[in-house]
């Protein structure tokens, strides 16, 4: 049944990562419009009040505009969506830093550590 | 609004339902969860006026709710009262001539979604697809209330999947209201506003799902686990 959620975090919150997940990555562009409230509801699995707050709340976010009789698109303010890019640079990092801090890791070796393992994808 | 306010209902000796008061607002789509035997479907058939309560009162807008409440509300029970005979479409016309607000057009465009032929007679029908029948009879009704019991139980996923997407797509809940009970609690809470949780026939917690999340750290499962624990 539509998508899956984590347990411990509102699932509209969910729902805005996943949609500003969207924006940052690209797969959702600069001004594209989004599907209507019930519409991506039903894909969701979601009920459509729930739906209602994650557009209402990324509007206030200034990550979606709504336009009269047309409904939500994504802004097209590419300075927003570079504020957006930073602040999850600032949220992995953050989440990284505790991660390391709890086994002990000093920023300063890690960052060594990064240099030298260079650009390896694996 | 559904008012209920100290209500209680005993079968002979056994207490089904104990002192309990609950206002189900507009717009919402409520969950109605606990053990079996907790009173559930008691609940849900006070609402839909089908019992009377020993004690306490309910009412609808302010009046006292009868059998007359069936005008707004659509009352779904978990078992299949349908002739076997009937056809599809022929059932569509006996609850076009039963409930004034009863929209063939409608109930026919939920059918296509959930991918029933009219034609097929109830008996030649699966479980699931009856499980199909029943939810678009019901949503076929242009309600403000829909009571649901156990809409999900006994059905396989893409039927739950298939009858989730339809009550997303076909009730309007800027004025329409769902209130079900159901086991299928961690499928189901992603549809949900609210949980309201029986326990041997007394309401033990009312609470929105988003909060249950945010204050409780744990999905909605797992609080009501850590309620019948206590």
């Amino acid at each position: 049944m539509g998508m899956d959620f984590l347990p411990d975090k509102p699932i509209y919150q969910q729902l805005i990562e996943r949609i500003t997940g969207d924006i940052i990555r690209g797969t959702c562009q600069p001004g594209e419009k989004l599907p209507s409230v019930r519409e991506y509801a039903m894909e969701a699995g979601v009920n459509a009040n729930t739906m209602q707050r994650v557009y209402k709340e990324l509007e206030q976010m200034k990550i979606t505009e709504t336009k009269r009789g047309q409904g939500s698109f994504v802004t097209s303010d590419i300075e927003r969506i570079d504020e957006l890019r930073d602040e999850m640079k600032e949220q992995l990092v953050q989440s990284f830093i505790q991660n390391i801090e709890a086994l002990g890791f000093s920023t300063s070796e890690m960052m060594d550590y990064l240099q030298k393992r260079g650009g390896q994808d694996d | 609004m559904i008012e209920l306010k100290n209500i209680s209902k005993k079968y002979g000796g056994r207490q089904a339902l104990q002192n309990v008061t609950l206002t189900i607002p507009q717009g919402k789509i409520i969950g109605l969860v606990g053990e079996n035997g907790s009173g559930k479907t008691t609940l849900l058939k006070l609402m839909a006026g089908l019992l009377t309560p020993d004690e306490g009162k309910a009412t609808y807008g302010g009046s006292p709710i009868t059998r007359r409440i069936a005008e707004h509300i659509a009352y779904m029970p978990d078992t299949d009262l349908f002739y076997p005979y009937f056809t599809v479409q022929q059932l569509f016309d006996f609850y076009a001539s039963q409930f004034d607000d009863f929209d063939v057009v409608k109930a026919k465009e939920i059918a296509q979604f959930l991918n029933i032929s009219l034609d097929a007679k109830m008996k030649h029908l699966s479980k699931g697809n009856r499980g199909r029948v029943k939810i678009a009879v019901t949503l076929g009704r242009e309600a403000s209330y829909y009571l649901l019991d156990e809409p999900f139980s006994g059905l396989d996923p893409m039927v739950r999947a298939d009858i989730a997407k339809g009550l997303i797509r076909f009730t309007d809940i800027e004025r329409q209201t769902v209130i079900m009970t159901t086991h299928e609690i961690r499928e189901m809470e992603p549809l949900l506003d609210e949980m309201v949780v029986l326990k041997g026939g007394q309401m033990i917690a009312s609470e929105s799902v988003d909060e249950i999340r945010d204050v409780y750290g744990m999905d909605a499962t797992s609080w009501m686990m850590s309620l019948f624990r206590e």
